[in-house]
């Protein structure tokens, strides 16, 4: 049997309330919120966050890596190896983009599910539109990951059952590289032809599997096409009520990571011996047929949409702006950072990309030491405040810096920057995670290192 | 193996220093220049009488070329030093060494920086490639958890810190009032400076070091020759020095309430010169001010308070120019400004002025004429992690 045996989620803390938009851009706007990237993330980091959710603390050892965005961080050089590095993979297991088009993450899961072993699909992105239009106000910022393997590790839980895929040359929304967002043809033309691709990808996919739609019982659209969406699930036969939301009125669009982040919530609210229909409407259409497992009921996601759902802090649009550089604001009367020394993020990979510290685990040194022969993996190890400053200072690209003297669970302390954090709700004795993070960028160089922030998600309660 | 000082046996015979502050006028050069001067004039000794050179400073300029070429020295040593802001402390350390050894007559140690030229506020430190996990805080922000940990742990109220640290503030600010070297010559009193808005933590900007640029040098000279140069040489009696390992960053037992670095440097000091207890033999200190939750730690690692009290002392007028131990008589970091390769030396400046009964009237200790010891503290990094130096002059051998 070969299917998913794992998930994780990484949805950013923040929430664009999109009625503040008309005020300051003039129009568009609408209702609910979307979900927003902080200024430290991209679709590495936030691909990295997603991973950990779905390997961390599992018995789970991947046989290779893949990555998908429409928004890469890097061109040329690879972004997963920065996934890797993070996850602390094995060296002998590739890692590898699927970069550009939001089909790609179909590609990298599909690729995942024919291939043999266990492989950890990330999908991940981050959409910028133009202040006031609807690719902004509708689209999101997340990640999904989704571990493909055999029973041979853990139990599969969702076994895949068909996958149908239609391919289509059309036009109906484009970016050059380098621009800021998509632009859209005309909305009718897009609906029209994702409607008939969707249908018919269904029906291929429902005989494939020998079902009926009836027997679906969680139905995923996903696509950047809302309108195309809601009509090929009005028109699938699946009932009504079976049609997964799709996150719209909280998280928006996030593209590339869409059908994953909707397929993990279907997971989520899924019982044994279900049939979930991923249908994904990108330049043609994916229709993916999987059947929950017993197993399910067994498994614990670390982090649960629901979860991440109701963990969210409002963002203003002003500093949505700025964070996504729309809003070029002054910066603080500080030089610049230093681009990062590529030896030296090399010999420090370890450290840097994986926070692993020196040491034996009762006593971690961090940053590890050369005379250090050991190293303990700290990224998930909890730490508590024990004493921090508001720096209005130091240079920031989202001032003020927060930064607190965290000692770890069971040893080890560090000085680290705090990210996704009030002024207001840091104190003493509070409790952090560590998330990992683009410091900044300098001659565009990306500095990725890892930030505590508060602990606000329930403990893990327990395993498949 | 021991650390056994050498009391007594070098002398400080000429001193000289700038005015600190924002020299748009002036470059690195001038400053020597002037520093240089003042300092062989005072010492009474042409620059080719001088055997050896010593400059300090953090980063206006690299190698000993940076003071030869300004000065037109011909054939003669010079060491660029550097230690973080105690860089001004370790030239005129090795200068002393190399006389003390006697490989040189007379050496002259010059402090010197020039920080207005950068075009940002504060202080920035030249960049050393790294891998991009190192903390890039500003200095305040890392000095600035020493006041709410020092706070919690001796139950001392919001209300009462911020007295305290702004009763330092208005200490310096009063001295440097009366000194025409200083940055800033202006009185700020406790309610002035609890009004102000924080910057880090709960630290103002009233409550950093004056931003300055400066120079300030000695010339030494062994102690059985100073007479030849001055009727009134200050002897060195104690030199110490101490980089701390960093491990106050990481270890879960460091509190962010003491210097360790500091403390060890004292007692090297103090066992050097003999001092028995600080408190009532040393005449004043200079001790370095960078912030002012930093001079409170400072009070009680040097031992001038006991542990928990400095706070009080503080408040109480203990290191007032009238108290019983005067403290930062020049204004310190915060009025008379922090050119940081000049600090170490302008601290030596203000003791060789005081001690000789050479400090204007309106600013002079209480305690000339009782006790003949000053001692200067120079420190560079943050709490955790950090170099100090500690000297102890003397009038008398």
């Amino acid at each position: 049997m070969r299917g998913i045996i794992g998930w994780g989620v990484h949805i950013p803390h923040h929430r664009l309330d999109r009625s503040s938009i008309a005020a300051v851009a003039g129009s568009g706007g609408g209702s609910g919120t979307r979900a927003a990237a902080s200024y430290d993330e991209d679709t590495t980091t936030m691909g990295v966050e997603a991973a950990r959710a779905a390997l961390s603390g599992r018995a789970v050892r991947p046989d290779a890596l893949w990555f998908a965005t429409a928004d890469p961080a890097y061109l040329d050089r690879t972004n997963a190896t920065a996934i890797h590095a993070a996850l602390r993979l094995d060296r002998n297991v590739p890692a590898y983009d699927a970069l550009g088009s939001v089909r790609s993450a179909l590609g990298a899961l599909r690729t995942g599910f024919a291939s043999s072993g266990c492989a950890v699909v990330v999908a991940s992105d981050l959409r910028v539109g133009r202040p006031g239009g609807p690719e902004e106000s509708g689209g999101g910022d997340a990640a999904a990951a989704v571990v493909v393997g055999d029973d041979t590790q853990v139990p599969v839980l969702a076994e895949i059952v068909a996958w149908e895929a239609i391919t289509e040359e059309f036009l109906d929304r484009w970016r050059t590289p380098g621009a800021p967002a998509s632009q859209v043809w005309e909305e009718r033309f897009g609906e029209a032809i994702y409607t008939e691709l969707g249908l018919e990808a269904i029906k291929l996919a429902l005989d494939g599997a020998e079902i009926s739609a009836t027997d679906v019982g969680h139905l995923v659209v996903a696509g950047l096409s809302d309108r195309a969406a809601a009509a090929v699930a009005r028109k699938s036969g699946v009932p009504a009520e079976r049609v997964v939301d799709r996150l719209t009125a909280e998280v928006g669009n996030p593209g590339a990571a869409q059908p994953a982040l909707l397929l993990t919530a279907a997971l989520e609210a899924a019982q044994p011996n279900q049939y979930v229909l991923l249908l994904s409407l990108a330049d043609g259409a994916d229709a993916v047929v999987l059947r929950t497992t017993d197993a399910l009921s067994g498994y614990r996601p670390r982090r649960p949409v629901a979860d991440q759902l109701n963990l969210a802090a409002p963002l203003s649009y002003g500093r949505y702006l700025a964070w996504r550089g729309l809003l070029p604001v002054e910066p603080p009367r500080r030089p610049e950072p230093a681009r990062v020394s590529s030896p030296a993020a090399y010999r420090n990979a370890d450290w840097k990309f994986a926070f692993a510290a020196g040491g034996q685990e009762h006593d971690p040194h961090l940053p590890p030491s050369p005379t250090d022969d050991v190293r303990t993996p700290m990224a998930d190890v909890l730490g508590t405040i024990v004493t921090f400053t508001v720096d209005r200072l130091s240079y920031s690209a989202s001032p003020p810096v927060i930064f607190a003297v965290v000692d770890f669970d069971g040893g080890g302390r560090l000085p680290v920057e705090l990210t996704d954090a009030d002024v207001d709700e840091v104190a003493i004795g509070g409790r952090v995670e560590m998330t990992f993070r683009r410091l900044f960028s300098a001659d565009g160089i990306h500095n990725y290192f890892w930030k505590a922030r508060p602990y606000r998600v329930a403990a893990p309660r327990g395993e498949a | 193996m021991g650390s056994h000082g050498i009391k007594d046996r070098v002398a400080i015979v000429g001193m000289g220093c700038t005015r600190f502050g924002e020299h748009w006028d002036k470059g690195v050069d001038d400053l020597i220049i002037d520093a240089a001067t003042a300092t062989f004039r005072s010492a009474g000794v042409t620059k080719a009488e001088v055997d050896a050179y010593w400059l300090g400073t953090a980063q206006s300029g690299m190698s000993g070329i940076t003071l030869a070429r300004p000065l037109q020295l011909i054939g003669k040593p010079v060491t660029r030093v550097e230690n973080y802001c105690a860089t001004g402390s370790e030239a005129l350390r090795q200068a002393v060494y190399a006389v003390a050894s006697g490989a040189y007559d007379t050496a002259m140690a010059l402090g010197v920086e020039k920080v207005k030229d950068g075009g940002y506020q504060g202080l920035n430190a030249v960049p050393i490639p790294g891998d991009g996990t190192q903390r890039t805080l500003a200095a305040a922000a890392m000095f600035s958890m020493v006041a709410p940990a020092y706070a919690n742990k001796y139950g001392v109220s919001t209300e009462e810190m911020r007295q305290a640290l702004a009763r330092v503030a208005s200490k310096n600010h009063h001295n440097g009032a009366r000194n025409e070297r200083a940055q800033f010559r202006k009185e700020m009193s406790v309610e002035q400076l609890c009004a102000m808005p924080a910057v880090a933590g709960g630290l103002s900007v009233y409550d950093c070091a004056g931003v300055a640029d400066g120079a300030a040098a000695a010339i030494v000279v062994r102690a059985e020759d100073a007479h030849r140069y001055t009727d009134k040489p200050l002897y060195i009696k104690a030199l110490s020095f101490v980089a701390g390992n960093g491990s106050g960053l990481t270890d879960p037992a460091y509190d962010y309430t003491t210097f360790p670095e500091v403390g060890q440097s004292a007692a090297d000091a103090y066992a050097q010169a003999g001092v028995i207890s600080p408190r009532d033999e040393i005449a004043m200190a200079e001790v370095h001010d960078c912030f002012t939750p930093t001079e409170i730690i400072l009070m009680e690692e040097l031992g001038f308070a006991e542990r928990g009290t400095a706070w009080k002392e503080v408040l109480a007028g203990t290191y007032d120019l009238d108290g019983e131990l005067p403290v930062n008589p020049d204004g310190g970091l915060k009025a008379f400004g922090h050119p940081v390769g000049a600090s170490g030396l302008r601290m030596m400046f203000e003791a060789w002025l005081q001690l000789r009964g050479e400090a204007p009237e309106n600013r002079r200790i209480s305690t000339l004429g009782s006790r003949s010891l000053a001692l200067t503290h120079n420190l560079g990094g943050y709490p955790g992690e950090m170099v100090s130096f500690v000297s102890i002059l003397g009038t008398d051998r």
